[in-house]
Formats: C-alpha cells, sequence, structure tokens
C-alpha cells in the first residue's frame, strides 16, 4: 500500500527546549544492557515520570500523610486537602464542568470495571434511580474491534451477566473505525457504546462525536477509553460530551495505581456503588446501607492518596507544557517515525500511514521476523519497544498478525531516537537474515 | 546477542524439525502465550514396549519467535524414539536451566541442543517462549496417563496406554 506520510506543521520544540524536558526525567539518563544509552519508546505501555511528580510524592509521604476524609486532625485535614486539590486540577485538566465528577481509582480498567459492574448492579437494584441502567435480553452493547482488552471484557462480562448482546464495530484496511454500518449497530436497543478515543495499537483517532451524536440519538450510554488521548492531547470531555471517560495516571507522566473515571455528574448521582464497605456509605444499619453522594460513593475505602496527589503534580506539569506543544512535537516524532520505517523494505506498518487523526502509537510488523525477536535486537541497542498483541488481541486477529512492535512517543522523545529504531529495525533483518 | 540467538537457535528456527501434525497420537493440546500471541498444537503418540513408555512421535504446528519454535524443534529432536522418563528427565533439566536466570547450568549429555538456550535464561521475558513446547509436552502426556489411569469401559487391551486417536 502506498505510505503517504503527512507531516502536521508543529509549533516546534527546540532542541534546547526537549534538552530541557529531557532533563526533568530522571530515568532517561540511565543506561540499559551493558553501557547503551536508554532510549525509551514504550510510553504508550506506561511513561517516565518528571521529577516534579516524584517530588509531589514525596513530599506528600514524609510530611502530610495521613488517612483522608476521616480524623479531624490536622495531618488528615492536610492530606484531604492535597487529595482534593489534585481532583480539582484533574477535573479542570479533562474539562470536567464539576470537581466531584472525578473519581480516583487504581487504573483506568478499574474505572472501566467501575461502570461496567455499576450497570451490572443497576440491572438487580430495588432502588428506583437506578431502573434507567438496567440491561436484559434484547438490549445491546457497542464496542469496536480495535479496543484493549479494558473496554472489551467487562462488556462481554456484563453481557454474560444480564443476557445482553455484544455487537462491534469493524475496523477498515486503512485502520479507521468502520461506521458504514452505523445505524445497524448503534439501534433502539443499543443502551451502551464504549469505544477508544486513541487506539493503542493503531495509533488512530476516533471520531468522537459522530459516535455520541448516534448514541445519543438511541439513549445510549457513551463510554469513552481515553488512556491513549488525555497523555497526548487536548481533551475537553464537556465538549466531547461523553457520558463516562476513562484514564490512567502512569501513562501521563503519574504513578501508577492510580486512575480516573469521569462521569457525568445526574449519571453518577443514580448509579449503584460498584465496590462497598468505608467511606462511600451515607447511613449503616445492621442490615442495610444508604450510599454517599460521588464522588465518595464510588472510592470505598481509604484512596490512594499519594498517587493522586503525584498525579495533580503531573497534571501540572503537561499543562505548563501544553498540550498543543505536547502534540505537535508527537506528531512530528510520529510522522518522521513513519516515513522512516516504511522506507525499510519488509516493514508494514499496523496503522493509518500519516498523522491526520493519529495518535503516536506506532505499530510493525518485519516480514520474516518475529516481533519478539525485533523487540530483543532493539533492547541489545538499549531501544525499549513493546511487542506482543498489546492487550488487543481481536485487533492483531483483524490483520492476521500475531504479534506487533509498538514504539509509543512521548513528550521527552526526539528524532535521534527515531533513527536508533530504525537502525535496530535493519540490524534485525541483517541479523535474522531477511535484508 | 549472539549468546542469546545461538547459531543452533536460528537453524533450528529457520528449518524446525519434526514439523507438522502426524497420526496416530494419544493426546493433542493447544497452548497460548497470552503476553505475545504466540500459539502451539501439539500431539504425543506413545507406545508401550513392554517395560516402559516410549515417546514415538511429537508433532506440531506453532505460529511463534525463533526461541519458541527452535526449543520445540530442539524437544522433538530429543524426545521421539526415547523412554518417557529419559524426556521428563530432559524436561526437568531444560526448565530448571531456563528459568535459574542463568544460576543453573545445563547439561548436554541430558538435554542435548537445549543446552544452546542457556542463554534465555538471562531474559526473563523469554523464559515462556522457550518452554512453550515443553509445557504442552508435559501436558500432553499428562492427559495420557489421566486417560490411562481411569477404568476403560471396553476393557480390552490392558497393556495399551491408550487407544490412538485419528486426527
Amino acid at each position: 500500500m502506498a505510505q503517504e506520510v503527512i507531516t502536521v506543521t508543529p509549533e516546534q520544540l527546540t532542541a534546547a527546549d526537549i534538552e530541557r524536558i529531557r532533563a526533568d526525567f530522571p530515568i532517561l539518563e540511565r543506561t540499559v544492557r551493558d553501557g547503551k544509552p536508554l532510549v525509551y519508546l514504550d510510553s504508550g505501555a506506561t511513561s517516565q515520570r518528571p521529577i516534579g511528580v516524584i517530588d509531589a510524592e514525596q513530599e506528600y509521604v514524609t510530611g502530610h500523610n495521613a488517612a483522608v476524609h476521616r480524623g479531624a486532625h490536622q495531618l488528615a485535614e492536610e492530606a484531604t486537602d492535597f487529595y482534593e486539590s489534585a481532583r480539582e486540577r484533574i477535573a479542570a485538566f479533562i474539562g470536567a464542568p464539576r470537581t466531584d465528577e472525578v473519581i480516583f481509582t487504581k487504573n483506568a480498567t478499574e474505572s472501566l470495571n467501575l461502570v461496567a459492574y455499576s450497570l451490572g448492579n443497576a440491572t438487580y437494584s430495588p432502588d428506583p434511580a437506578a431502573a434507567r441502567f438496567r440491561l436484559g435480553p434484547g438490549d445491546e452493547v457497542v464496542v469496536t474491534e480495535m479496543e484493549h482488552h479494558a473496554n472489551l471484557v467487562p462488556w462481554q462480562e456484563l453481557c454474560r451477566r444480564t443476557g445482553a448482546t455484544l455487537r462491534w464495530f469493524g475496523v477498515t484496511d486503512d485502520f479507521r473505525l468502520d461506521l458504514s454500518n452505523l445505524n445497524d449497530v448503534i439501534t433502539p436497543r443499543t443502551k451502551v457504546v464504549a469505544f477508544t478515543h486513541q487506539s493503542n495499537v493503531l495509533g488512530t483517532i476516533n471520531p468522537v462525536e459522530v459516535l455520541v451524536a448516534a448514541a445519543q440519538r438511541v439513549g445510549a450510554l457513551t463510554v469513552l477509553d481515553a488512556c491513549q488521548s488525555v497523555p497526548h492531547q487536548s481533551v475537553d470531555l464537556a465538549a466531547l460530551d461523553v457520558d463516562f471517560a476513562a484514564f490512567s495516571g502512569h501513562k501521563m507522566f503519574g504513578p501508577s495505581g492510580v486512575g480516573v473515571l469521569y462521569g457525568r455528574y445526574e449519571l453518577l448521582a443514580a448509579m449503584p456503588p460498584f465496590l462497598t464497605g468505608g467511606s462511600m456509605i451515607e447511613q449503616v444499619f445492621i442490615d442495610h446501607s444508604t450510599y454517599a453522594a460521588p464522588p465518595a460513593r464510588f472510592e470505598a475505602g481509604v484512596p490512594m492518596t499519594s498517587q493522586a496527589v503525584a498525579l495533580g503534580a503531573a497534571v501540572d506539569y503537561l499543562r505548563d507544557v501544553g498540550m498543543k506543544v505536547v502534540a505537535d512535537h508527537e506528531a512530528e516524532l510520529t510522522g518522521y517515525a513513519l516515513q522512516e520505517l516504511s522506507a525499510i523494505d519488509g516493514v508494514r506498518i499496523i496503522g493509518p500511514s500519516s498523522t491526520v487523526d493519529r495518535g503516536s502509537a506506532v505499530s510493525f510488523v518485519v516480514d520474516g521476523v518475529h516481533a519478539h525477536d525485533v523487540g530483543q535486537i532493539l533492547d541489545d541497542a538499549g531501544v525499549q519497544v513493546r511487542v506482543g498483541h498489546h492487550c488487543a488481541w481481536p485487533l492483531h486477529r483483524r490483520f492476521r498478525v500475531a504479534a506487533t512492535v509498538r514504539a509509543s512517543f512521548a513528550l521527552y522523545n526526539t528524532a535521534a531516537e527515531v533513527d536508533a529504531l530504525t537502525a535496530g529495525v535493519r540490524s534485525a533483518q541483517r541479523f535474522f537474515g531477511v535484508s | 546477542m549472539e549468546k542469546l540467538y545461538q547459531e543452533i537457535i536460528l537453524d533450528h528456527y529457520r528449518a524446525p524439525h519434526h514439523y507438522g501434525l502426524r497420526d496416530p497420537f494419544e493426546a493433542q493440546v493447544h497452548h497460548v502465550n497470552p503476553t505475545c500471541g504466540d500459539e502451539i498444537t501439539l500431539r504425543v503418540h506413545l507406545v508401550d514396549t513392554g517395560d516402559e513408555p516410549v515417546v514415538a512421535d511429537v508433532s506440531y504446528e506453532a505460529l511463534g519467535c525463533s526461541i519458541s519454535q527452535a526449543s520445540t524443534s530442539v524437544l522433538t529432536d530429543l524426545a521421539i524414539g526415547r523412554p518417557l522418563a529419559d524426556v521428563f528427565e530432559a524436561l526437568d533439566d531444560f526448565t530448571a536451566m531456563i528459568t535459574s536466570r542463568g544460576t543453573v547450568e545445563g547439561d548436554e549429555e541430558v538435554i542435548g541442543d537445549g543446552i544452546a538456550f542457556a542463554g534465555v535464561a538471562k531474559y526473563p521475558a523469554r523464559v515462556k517462549c522457550a518452554l512453550l513446547g515443553w509445557m504442552a509436552f508435559k501436558d500432553a502426556v499428562v492427559q495420557i496417563m489421566a486417560a490411562d489411569a481411569e477404568p476403560d469401559p471396553d476393557a480390552g487391551d490392558s497393556e495399551s496406554l491408550s487407544t490412538a486417536k485419528e486426527g
């Protein structure tokens, strides 16, 4: 296929800017595999953390640590302020109209399960407020063939539990969502439409407005997997008008162990809880309980406080750099990587060949060399990429590949690192005798 | 890299031995490596020589990286025609070496070309690749033994390990 590469003109960061940014990330100074400089091209799996994020967590733990929303002592007050301040900054960062629409979870996978389990619980809840969420035989849940397992398996399970039917949009040969049958897939039977904003394999950015409009026409809920979009582009959830959105802290310069579920307040307020126990209650009697208002209703137990605080610092970092700068820099690297990789005989990009409506995940196969083996040769040169199906097995089946190599870029990556990637791919071809 | 990808591994990868699915067999298993999507379908045919079971055939079809393809090929060389007890000894030795992070040297007398995989032990992410075919073999044998342990309703030839299936 023709590999036409269109590069978006960036608000270009100078070499000095990038050096300064790289200096914020201590891990980038280390070497791997016997002294090779680290070339970290796996930010789509997890990103590295700037010193400000690490310091924020340390400052909280060493100076203010206490159980939040409990106790009346000074430390508890301070800890609660740190935690709630992070929630406010994160809400502003993603364009949430209200701070209490941001729920802290352990990761995006838990966020998506929270929605799926809450809807499942609504199906069996006696609460009249929950009636609108009930699912059963005849109802349909719509996903796409390009979903990460985290936005697929919970819906398979919800359908199994409730008797609803799972349906999905396919992917075209040019790696876009196939919406040619939009009105056959999203119908009055549809209750939930769950889809990714940006594919973690293809890099494809999906037309959120088209799917939201179709879902809203039939009164279906929309659930956006924003794991690969929130860290890499400006995302305004109010403008996107989705009902729910999920993302993880560790993919956006924050720590692991914290994720976010955004939910439209009036929906959260009517939904039954997912996990139950301490701090999510209103009143507890020996035989029944009533539940707190959101977000507390969905944050049972003592939360991941230092991680949430650090995620607040990560959001500050991204906001200070500017998401347009982040997106433009990544688009420039992505365009360059697509151009250089497509120029190698025997390399096939599994994803759009231009940077139009495309993020920075660049997946590819090398004819005659298994992805694992390409990854091993790259690793030997210090280049850290992901190999495998990237938790998107149905998508790999769709393109009849068992595994792909994925390079994914972040703010701190450079064009020289793209060169290290392509040099490594060529050396893998030589090593396995296919060039 | 040459320590990991010994020439012998690349040779087995480029031209795997005993590839393809064959009859007869007593058990067929399908194993996957869920982290990378690699798959193997493997059949085992055992015969009873009177004093001990012998591996008559190991046949397979697989999709995977050089390490998983080559290690399965090496397994078939080691196993076919050998007493099951010897093959299990090799399997234990190979597994111990591969999972040792480099602290256990394999015995070439026992594991043959399997010794070429010593370098894999230093790459924990590749351990599952090297063991994919071997674990499939172990599973298939366990299934055959379990089937044999069950009382045979037809109570025919009590000497046979089980009735060979035709694919």
